[in-house]
């Protein structure tokens, strides 16, 4: 190597010849660290409109001055100046197989995950193209007026409507610091229309769109559901994706127009040296409803903590979580219900499993306004300590400021059971496979709410989780 | 081909519990022991299957001249042990019948066909007067005292093992379930099996006959006999043993 600086073109030259040779190459990136040159360079590249690039600056400005988060997990160790925020589109992917974990690798196999499928979800290589069925179901969807695109895609395609719902009411750039942080350095996901009283019947997924940009570190997913419509959308893998970068900090924002439905479901398996610092919001009106449905087993630590807006009357949430956290995993997670108007209903159900020293903490906030009288609301939480060192905290918030309202809590912390362990195993299944059907049985209610596919996948998951940890 | 104890002892928390005691079970026997209150006998039907709480600390229990004496709850299991606690505990989100038939496979070592195994659960169900929707419910979560004894009976009869311990498995029954379960008892036994009842009353051996009636008191089996040995317990209750 010679000593003289080189520039950042000869890099890429030199990168791209590498790439050829052979196929374990460092991708070209953007310099670590954010400023405005940076932010500026993401909307530029982009092509982005005047009132976008508007957007990412006054999300830095705030970002710039504000604190890190005074609870949760401790994120000393992150070092947001380390962290890459952009990487050039123009550039070939050039991550390579090799460098992806083994474990990760081990993981697809045992998932039978197809090899194209494997490495999209490391985020290497070609991405995996389900361009039939997709097309198919996309032509579909185009026919009753339903919008099912990237989110960069819409900045240009639909402006007005992403004018109007990005960031604005839903999540604003000043919310917290990583919602700031997204707000500057945002790039791809997912956006969603869909028009008045249409009924999608099959979930839309993500994962048909893999083969646009996958976009995993600050996605945008804005869903607006209109007036009496009904989606179901899913988000995430559950197989374990593979991320260079060490931050994930994405945002979803879900509108929920008057007697519409809408169910997020998301299964987050970040690699296990990832901060997983997401923000997902849902504002729903008039006898509208939003189900949850979430699933944590990834990442070194998760803040993560879907919130419902029932701001008019008849509006619903339910929320549906499952944590898992491992050896030096710490899952902060959870769910709050804002009632803003009379006759709102939310549910909140969590359960956690933490083994081998994994430490989950629940945190549930009910909050009823003046007005909102004749609420019902419930929160209950229910943990599962497995192996001597694991923890679990339980942290839930009732601020309720009238007294028409019917509220319920219950949390409940376990330890698997000798008596139970006991009984299994003279049914003939070993230590560890008693411990394995007390937890598939403890995950059931979540389980069951997933479609079948995912439900198999999160299982089998939580069973490969456990096995280094029990017996 | 017998399930033998000798000399067994057996401490919990450094407590000694079981104080030397023998007993040799052969097929087509039906045993029943019986005694009062803290003799020892949820102790010695918990140590045989290999609860953790319990240390053996001398002696031996031999299945079909196999020494099981340290081996682990599951593998007791799989050479024919079978152990109906006294309260056997409820597992939450897990069905009777994907319970069962993980059981059954993993007892017999073979992968048992899922269908076929309905099919059996289901005739097994209807001969034990239980409600079909069981299987679907979780193991024990809402089930009656009843019924639970009911679901342990049904456990005997789908998984057959050679040896069956009932610890207490007539208590908190009114006499229709008690006849539904000795029914259910007698249709299980055969030559090439044995049942080891543990009670503390007469009444179930009224309808399921023993062939030896153990007396067990601080540890120890201190008599045994036929069944008029039962009989005397009935009218004259522990106290000639206590003394």
């Amino acid at each position: 190597m010679s000593p003289k600086k080189t520039s950042r073109a000869e890099v890429a030259v030199r990168q791209k010849n590498l790439d050829r040779a052979d196929k374990a190459a460092v991708r070209f990136q953007a310099e670590p660290g954010l400023n405005e040159k940076i932010v500026r360079e993401i909307s530029e590249q982009k092509d982005e409109p005047a009132w976008m690039l508007a957007k990412r600056l006054s999300a830095l400005k705030h970002f710039e001055s504000s604190p890190l988060p005074g609870f949760g997990p401790n994120l000393s160790q992150l070092d947001l100046n380390s962290i890459v925020y952009f990487v050039r589109p123009d550039t070939s992917e050039a991550t390579s197989w090799d460098k992806v974990p083994k474990e990760i690798k081990r993981t697809f196999e045992q998932l039978g995950i197809p090899e194209a499928e494997r490495t999209a979800l490391a985020g290497v290589g070609a991405q995996y193209d389900s361009d039939i069925v997709y097309h198919n179901l996309k032509k579909k969807w185009e026919a009753q007026g339903v919008i099912f695109e990237n989110m960069d895609v819409a900045v240009q395609k639909y402006p007005e409507l992403v004018k109007k719902y990005f960031m604005t009411e839903c999540v604003p750039i000043s919310d917290h610091k990583f919602v700031m942080l997204h707000g500057a350095v945002w790039s791809g996901g997912t956006f969603i229309f869909v028009p008045k009283n249409v009924h999608i019947e099959l979930p839309l997924q993500a994962y048909f769109r893999m083969n646009a940009e996958s976009g995993g570190q600050f996605e945008h997913t804005l869903i607006i559901a209109d007036e009496g419509s009904e989606v179901h959308y899913i988000e995430g893998c559950s197989a374990p994706r593979y991320n260079k970068s060490s931050l994930h900090a994405g945002c979803v924002e879900i509108f929920v127009g008057k007697d519409a439905r809408v169910r997020y479901s998301s299964i987050e398996n970040w690699s296990k040296d990832t901060y997983n610092l997401n923000t997902k919001r849902a504002l729903v009106d008039d006898g509208g409803t939003i189900e949850w449905v979430s699933g944590n087993l990834g990442s070194g630590a998760t803040m993560l903590y879907p919130t419902s807006i029932l701001r008019a009357e008849g509006a619903r949430s339910d929320s549906l979580g499952i944590a898992f956290a491992g050896s030096g995993q710490n899952q902060d997670t959870g769910a709050k219900a804002i009632h803003l108007a009379p006759h709102t209903a939310s549910t909140i159900v969590s359960k956690s499993i933490s083994v081998d020293g994994g430490v989950n903490t629940f945190r549930g906030l009910i909050s009823i306004a003046a007005n909102a009288t004749n609420v019902t609301a419930s929160m209950s939480c229910d943990a599962l300590l497995i192996g001597k060192k694991s923890i679990a905290n339980t942290i839930p918030e009732l601020k309720i400021k009238n007294d028409q309202v019917s509220v319920a809590h219950e949390a409940r912390v376990g330890k698997i059971g000798e008596e139970e362990i006991f009984f299994l195993e003279t049914r003939g299944f070993s230590e560890a496979e008693a411990t394995r059907l007390l937890v598939s049985g403890f995950i059931e209610p979540i389980i069951k709410a997933l479609p079948v596919e995912y439900a198999l996948e999160l299982n089998k998951l939580i069973e490969l989780e456990m096995e280094g940890a029990v017996g | 081909m017998s399930l033998i104890i000798s000399n067994l002892h057996i401490s919990a928390a450094d407590k000694e519990i079981i104080r030397g005691l023998n007993l040799a079970i052969k097929p087509g026997e039906v045993h029943a022991i019986m005694g009062p209150n803290g003799s020892g006998k949820s102790t010695l039907a918990a140590a045989l299957l290999g609860h953790p709480h319990y240390e053996v600390t001398q002696g031996k229990i031999m299945i079909d001249q196999t020494d099981a004496t340290r081996l682990s709850p599951d593998e007791r299991a799989r050479r024919g042990l079978f152990l109906s606690m006294q309260y056997p505990p409820e597992i939450p989100g897990v069905s009777l019948a994907n319970f069962s038939h993980l059981a059954t496979s993993s007892l017999s070592g073979k992968n048992v066909d899922p269908l076929a195994f309905r099919k059996i659960l289901a005739e097994k169900i209807a001969g034990l007067k239980i409600k079909p929707e069981f299987a679907t419910r979780s193991l024990g979560t809402g089930f009656s005292g009843g019924e639970k004894k009911r679901s342990e009976i049904l456990q005997l009869l789908l998984f057959n093992p050679k040896y069956a311990i009932l610890d207490e498995i007539d208590s908190g029954l009114d006499v229709d379930a008690l006849k539904i379960v000795a029914n259910g008892i007698n249709r299980f036994k055969n030559k090439k099996n044995a049942v080891v009842l543990i009670t503390h009353y007469n009444r179930i051996l009224k309808y399921v006959a023993p062939d030896k009636v153990h007396v067990m008191v601080r540890g120890k089996i201190v008599k045994s006999g036929d069944k008029k040995l039962a009989n005397e317990i009935e009218e004259k209750g522990y106290k000639n043993f206590t003394k």
